[in-house]
């Protein structure tokens, strides 16, 4: 078990013959993730080969017929920020129950609409501007450096990029695996919230503690405070950016703002508290905290 | 990114939203004559981005030309302080000459994206002229919310909701439902970010119009909105923030001594608060991007190094899927090319890390190699200190 991807995930590239797309779909495959088909309108009929000729794949001009042809059942997005919500709305029209988007810079009522559209659909949208999701072992669908992750229990959510690759090589450090590490992206309008993931990782009998990592901006982190102290026995760390930021600038993710006086770290960091989340300090202090956390619990599993 | 009031109140004239007779001026010779076109009673507006301008003496009324001209003169050049501006202030380098007009109430509209419920949020207040935040504190009741559904659009029975909840003149319904679908159809067709309409006014002779105005645009739907990327001002932003966007890097300046050049947004938030954590103060934050290319390395100590307040610099690269021995002879490369005085501490993580911190050690320079960030941390703080 893991959250949402594992070794019957079957893989297709929106974006397959662009840059980043190839890239990161070898960088797919070569971690063992099943990379079944691509999409790029015009280049239907030809086919995605690595440099070494490892591996392959059809291209196809539409998802709906690459999901027909491959059974592809998740997808991950690497088209240009003008074209990328339409990208999602595709892939949503073929059913696909999860789609990945990593592209930055999506126009926010782009966003608007490309959600209005997967109302009431059976896709769960990982995105955009995130480096993805990875189940250590299993599958990689994204970004992330596969390398410094290993398998093990603990869950992974954020809403940044190279802070949660900071964050699980500190864990991998330690000895502590994960289970599934989520970046939801760092954009005010995101397909799966921390609320979404927290969820899905209380329900995942592999998550054994979770980490979650926010930052200033909206207030998708007391919402997963709220979520945590209602729902959540499993242990859980958590980490916020941006006590130094100053207010009324955007620090690099449209999302991270603070606008009006909300969405401070003071305020998120209370929040964690106040539902029992234990505050990581320090951004180098993240893996410590879990591992002090765990420890008492795998003395319990000895006896 | 921001404009100036006129031309927001320029844009949303375009689409239908009425605003007072005005003129933007440069000079006080220039404020005269706009004056005379004007009318008799006007108000002189100094434009800067930036709020809370009436209470700093930046809004002013006049009753003739040459109180106007006098006015202006006293304004224009001159930095206006305000609760907005930080303790320097802006310089006034362009002001409104606006007609005056007999008010006899005051309102608040604002029209935003509401991130958790995905679709644009339209807000009122009979509060107008008070900080929204305020309102928003200690009489939360007093806002009225009217969620836009983000495909049928903004519907006439809402904007009905709006005018009643106001406690509108119902003879004015129908200049009150003009007004606020064209302030929608303003928000939707410039990617507005957000509009702000605080106030807006009712007359005596019973018109609504929009007294001040505040629009911001989403950056990332810039590129489709070349007549509002020419409004921009680069004289109201930080000259190394306007040097750092041409090469395309976020950049932000802040008021420490420890620059920090990072990959990744979230990352680098963290790393200015390690900063602060290991007792120093950071300078900037820098996001050179995900794959840390030896040019950007380089732009990215330009702008740094332009800073007179910064004493060390710390590079913290995460490299992930990027090799670190590649990312430490890019930084060393650009390093050479920039006779860089001021000691750095740089920190790399990812694939070949030893190599890359042999890459920095053997490099002649003044590098500090850091093992994990907290040591970095405090490894450039003490070299701030000249330790």
């Amino acid at each position: 078990m893991s959250v949402l991807v594992d070794h019957n995930t079957r893989l297709l590239v929106q974006g397959i013959t662009g840059r980043e797309g190839g890239f990161h779909a070898e960088q797919a495959a070569l971690y063992g993730t099943k990379v079944v088909a691509g999409v790029t309108p015009g280049k239907g009929g030809t086919t995605w080969v690595t440099k070494n000729g490892a591996y392959s794949a059809p291209v196809f001009n539409t998802v709906r017929e690459a999901v027909e042809k491959t059974g592809a059942n998740a997808s991950v997005i690497f088209v240009p920020p003008p074209f990328a919500a339409d990208a999602i709305m595709e892939a949503a029209d073929a059913r696909l129950p999860l789609v990945v988007c990593i592209t930055e810079g999506i126009p926010t009522l782009d966003m608007v609409r490309a959600m209005h559209f997967l109302r009431g659909t059976a896709t769960r949208l990982i995105g955009p501007n995130c480096p993805g999701i990875i189940s250590p072992g299993k599958c990689k669908i994204g970004i992330m450096p596969g390398s410094i992750h290993r398998p093990g229990n603990v869950g992974v959510i954020s809403r940044s990029g190279t802070l949660t690759y900071e964050a699980v090589g500190q864990l991998t450090v330690l000895g502590i695996g994960q289970s599934t590490c989520i970046g939801i992206g760092g954009d005010p309008i995101i397909g799966t919230s921390f609320v979404d993931a927290l969820r899905l990782m209380n329900d995942d009998p592999e998550t054994h503690a979770i980490v979650v990592i926010g930052e200033i901006g909206g207030t998708g982190e007391e919402e997963a405070a709220a979520f945590v102290k209602a729902h959540i026995k499993k242990p859980v760390v958590g980490f916020i950016a941006g006590r130094t930021a100053p207010p009324g600038r955007r620090m690099g993710h449209a999302g991270a703002i603070i606008s009006g006086g909300k969405g401070t770290a003071a305020d998120k960091i209370a929040a964690f508290r106040d539902a029992g989340i234990e505050v990581a300090e320090s951004p180098a202090l993240i893996g410590e905290t879990m591992a002090k956390l765990l420890k008492p619990s795998a003395k319990r599993a000895d006896r | 990114m921001k404009v100036h009031e006129y031309q927001a109140k320029h844009i949303l004239a375009h689409y239908g939203v009425a605003t007072p007779r005005g003129e933007v001026v440069f000079t006080p010779k220039e404020a005269r004559e706009a004056a005379q076109r004007v009318g008799s009673a006007v108000v002189v507006k100094a434009q800067i981005h930036a709020g809370g301008r009436g209470k700093a003496g930046g809004v002013k009324l006049a009753r003739t030309p040459e109180e106007v001209e006098r006015l202006a003169g006293s304004l224009l050049g001159r930095p206006l302080i305000t609760a907005q501006t930080g303790p320097e202030g802006r310089i006034v380098r362009r002001l409104l000459i606006e007609e005056g007009l007999d008010i006899v109430k005051e309102f608040y509209l604002g029209l935003l994206v509401d991130r958790a419920a995905a679709r644009p949020v339209f807000m009122a207040s009979s509060e107008g002229g008070v900080e929204i935040e305020v309102v928003a504190q200690e009489h939360p009741e007093k806002i009225l919310k009217e969620y836009v559904h983000s495909a049928a659009g903004f519907q006439p029975f809402q904007a009905r909701h709006l005018a009643f909840g106001l406690g509108l003149d119902p003879v004015l319904l129908s200049e009150a439902t003009k007004m606020f679908s064209s302030l929608f159809r303003a928000f939707q067709a410039t990617d507005a970010s957000l509009v702000e309409i605080n106030p807006f006014v009712q007359t005596r002779d019973g018109r609504l119009l929009a007294l001040d105005a505040k629009m911001t645009f989403d950056d990332n739907a810039l590129f489709r909105h070349k007549d509002v990327q020419e409004l921009r001002d680069l004289e109201e932003e930080d000259p190394l923030e306007v040097k750092a966007s041409e090469y395309k890097l976020n950049y932000i300046r802040l008021d420490g001594n420890v620059g920090c050049m990072v990959n990744g947004a979230g990352l680098a938030m963290a790393t200015m608060d390690i900063i602060q954590y290991a007792g120093g103060r950071p300078a900037n934050f820098l996001d050179v991007g995900g794959g840390a290319s030896e040019e950007q390395v380089k732009r990215g100590f330009e702008i740094i190094l332009g800073d007179p307040n910064v004493r060390a610099v710390l590079i913290n690269i995460f490299g992930g899927i990027m090799r670190c021995d590649i990312v430490a002879s890019g930084v060393v490369a650009a390093a050479k090319s920039l006779d860089i005085k001021v000691p750095v501490v740089a920190r790399l993580e990812g694939t070949n890390v030893e190599l890359g911190q042999r890459i920095l050690e053997e490099s002649g320079l003044n590098f500090t190699v850091a093992s994990g960030m907290k040591d970095a941390a405090e490894k450039v703080v003490a070299a701030s200190r000249g330790n």
